[in-house]
């Protein structure tokens, strides 16, 4: 006879029954919340895997300088646009980290078949993977475009810029890292799958970007980049969810 | 009632027999219709006031940048239905199409240069429709080698349908994006005729070639589309009967 | 609250009924038929490659069936598959075990997504499978035995009706299998329902309870 009183011992398991949702004290927003902060613990003790990426933005960043001119006047036009294709690239990078370790030891699984929503788990994933990725490359943005001759009174305008704008890098690259789940060495398909849908991102951030550094106003582009935001809120986990349930079948 | 042509539809062996009956009815009128609209374009239409002669390369250009735009959106909503209600033969069709949809997309790139190669100078500007091609062309090749990353055919199919899905999604956006950026630097520009409209005898000629490639591509599809099936289906009986000399 | 369901518990039974699945041209499940029902474990048997994970992913709903259908307690699972995984404890090959956290950490993590979990039941069930003493050491410094009883006192922790393991001894030593044995007895006694893939027979003693079945090729 199973208890169903509150003290269950390991000895006498009590489950609800046939059409009880087994034990649903814990809603959808509490599993993500949980998600999140799993996820963000994990980073913490593998610390030194989240300063690659921005390792990889600072050598990128420095590469135009050496490749094009020293002199600040001729790359503060460009600066813009060198630090988002930067930030594009290391945001790819970044992308590993997202499902390929629970993918590969069975936790991606579990979720799949935790009976919660796999949309909004992945949602969670996506935004401790913006946490740890994208909000620090925001931050250290403004070093890159003041690097490249940008003035200090753009820098708000630059961390502002890139950090909505990686939201939006962040959740379309969610879709692509779940559609190569399965694949081995898939760092240029994912490159493929993912850089032609940046395209637009790229080009509202960097327009972003560069008012923000000549100093005219900025906020035409910028919500049109949130708007981005938005609709990958929205519609990207749904895609990477259906993507990852097809790669677990 | 409703249902069982679409269920028959997904019926390798019946698809096999009606694409191999169809082909001959889109292979013909859609090369009846691309030579007329070649000798209405190239030979009866006027020539434009501004570019001369050198606009006629619109009879080319314009059905392949408008075919690479129908096919990729044809090759997402089969892959869509496929997904949905796991029709095989939806995933064929989508599989099928894609080397279709690259080469229109392709023949647009290498048209549109040589289009505006007289006017520029150079052989490329980042003009917005060519740009918006380029990155087309991109979608085309991410899906497939999407495809051909997977050996196990099935999940091919299922994962490149969720790509091809959120790739139409993403194709008027891109498109927005680009023409908006393009906007804010006003580089040169092709694409425009010296006229705001188009005579007839420059406008129809540009219809024909319209439908004709329309048609040409239905052709080509149920080709690849009947060598699509017997490659998927080859462990079933129905084919050894279908392929017999 | 459980009480009133209680009549109910009969009812809890896993069918598959014809089902077949194709893996490419590979025609891996054809029109296999089981049945489990509450207090009753079904063992798999068969050699490698015959399907029986196969069968245990269709049986999850992970796996599509290109024909016949799972039910459980009368109902396609596909109706509400949310539901239905709500009332499943699936356990794969591999532990889902994060290396870089502890076993608690891991258990907290891996069952609280699903329901919540109080400190008492986790101390009870790591002291079951016999984790007093590692339990708070990464996973990583674990050896394979460990992570599997880790995954045991997971699996006890899900208060699932049913149980779906797939090799549930692998890297076990014998008394690790007297574990596993002792832990489906109680699950099944208590009503439960379990599907197992297993290469050996299971120590399970519940006799009447136990039943059979081979998947071979055909």
């Amino acid at each position: 006879m199973p208890d169903s009183g509150a003290v269950t011992s390991p000895l006498r398991p009590a489950f609800s029954t046939a059409g009880d949702a087994a034990g649903a004290a814990v809603s959808a927003v509490g599993a993500a919340r949980l998600v999140l902060a799993r996820d963000l613990k994990l980073a913490f003790r593998k610390r030194s895997q989240l300063v690659q990426p921005l390792a990889f933005f600072a050598i990128v960043t420095t590469l135009f300088p050496l490749g094009v001119s020293p002199e600040l006047p001729r790359l503060r036009p460009m600066a813009a646009g060198v630090l988002w294709a930067a930030a594009l690239l290391a945001s790819l990078l970044a992308l590993e980290l997202l499902f390929r370790d629970d993918a590969q030891d069975g936790t991606l699984e579990q979720y799949a078949l935790s009976g919660r929503s796999l949309t909004w788990l992945l949602a969670a994933k996506t935004a401790a993977h913006w946490l740890l990725t994208g909000l620090p490359l925001a931050l250290m943005a403004p070093l890159a475009g003041i690097a490249l001759g940008a003035p200090g009174a753009a820098v708000p305008g630059i961390v502002v810029s890139v950090a909505v704008g990686t939201v939006a890098l962040s959740l379309i690259g969610s879709i692509g890292a779940a559609l190569t789940l399965g694949v081995r060495r898939s760092g240029a398909l994912l490159s493929l799958l993912t850089l032609p849908l940046d395209i637009p991102v790229l080009i509202f951030g960097a327009r972003a970007t560069e008012l923000a550094i000549s100093g005219e106003a900025y906020g035409v582009p910028l919500q049109l980049l949130a708007a981005l935001a938005v609709l990958g809120l929205t519609l990207a986990p749904l895609a990477a969810a259906a993507a990852v349930r097809i790669n677990l079948e | 009632m409703a249902w069982t042509w679409f269920h028959r539809l997904a019926s390798p062996p019946h698809v096999y027999r009606v694409a191999r009956r169809l082909t001959p009815w889109l292979a013909w009128p859609a090369a009846v219709l691309i030579i007329a609209g070649l000798i209405g374009g190239l030979v009866l239409a006027p020539p434009d006031y501004q570019q001369g002669d050198g606009y006629r390369i619109i009879y080319v250009h314009a059905p392949s940048a408008w075919m690479s735009l129908l096919v990729y959106a044809t090759m997402a909503v089969a892959a869509g239905i496929g997904l949905i209600w796991r029709m095989k033969v939806a995933h064929a069709v989508a599989a099928a199409s894609a080397p279709i949809g690259a080469s229109f997309t392709f023949a647009a790139l290498v048209t549109g240069s040589l289009w505006g190669a007289p006017m520029w100078g150079t052989y490329w500007q980042w003009d917005p429709r060519l740009t918006s091609e380029l990155i087309l062309l991109f979608l085309y090749l991410g899906y497939m080698g999407l495809r051909s990353a997977f050996d196990d055919l099935q999940r091919a199919d299922r994962v490149s349908a969720v790509l091809a899905v959120v790739g139409v999604v993403n194709v008027p956006i891109i498109h927005y994006s680009v023409v908006w950026w393009n906007s804010l630097h006003q580089p040169p520009s092709l694409m425009y005729l010296g006229k705001p409209t188009m005579p007839p005898s420059m406008f129809v000629p540009l219809l024909v070639m319209l439908v004709g490639f329309t048609l040409f591509y239905g052709a080509l599809l149920l080709v690849r589309l009947r060598g699509e099936v017997l490659s998927r289906e080859r462990a079933a009986s129905w084919v050894r009967e279908a392929v017999r000399p | 609250m459980a009480r009133a369901k209680k009549g109910v518990m009969s009812d809890l039974c896993l069918k598959g009924e014809n089902v077949h699945l194709w893996r490419g041209d590979h025609h891996v499940l054809r029109g296999v038929r089981f049945q489990v029902g509450a207090g009753e474990c079904l063992q798999l048997t068969g050699a490698n490659g015959t399907g029986k994970t196969t069968l245990l992913r269709t049986a999850c709903g992970l796996a599509y069936p290109e024909g016949g259908e799972i039910t459980w307690c009368g109902q396609n699972i596909r109706a509400d598959l949310s539901a239905f995984h709500a009332q499943l404890a699936y356990l794969g090959h591999e532990p889902p075990l994060k290396a870089e956290l502890t076993a608690r950490e891991n258990l907290e993590y891996w069952v609280g997504v699903r329901r919540r979990l109080d400190r008492h039941e986790l101390d009870a069930a790591l002291a079951r499978v016999g984790a007093d003493h590692w339990a708070d050491r990464p996973v990583r410094t674990l050896s394979a035995g460990q992570k599997r009883r880790a995954a045991l006192a997971g699996l006890t922790l899900m208060r699932a009706p049913l149980w779906l393991l797939d090799e549930p001894t692998t890297n076990l030593d014998a008394e690790g299998q007297k574990l596993v044995g002792a832990l489906i007895d109680e699950h099944v006694q208590a009503g439960g329902v379990a599907l197992a893939a297993v290469h050996h027979e299971l120590a399970v003693s519940a006799g009447r309870a136990l039943r059979r079945m081979e998947l071979t090729f055909a």
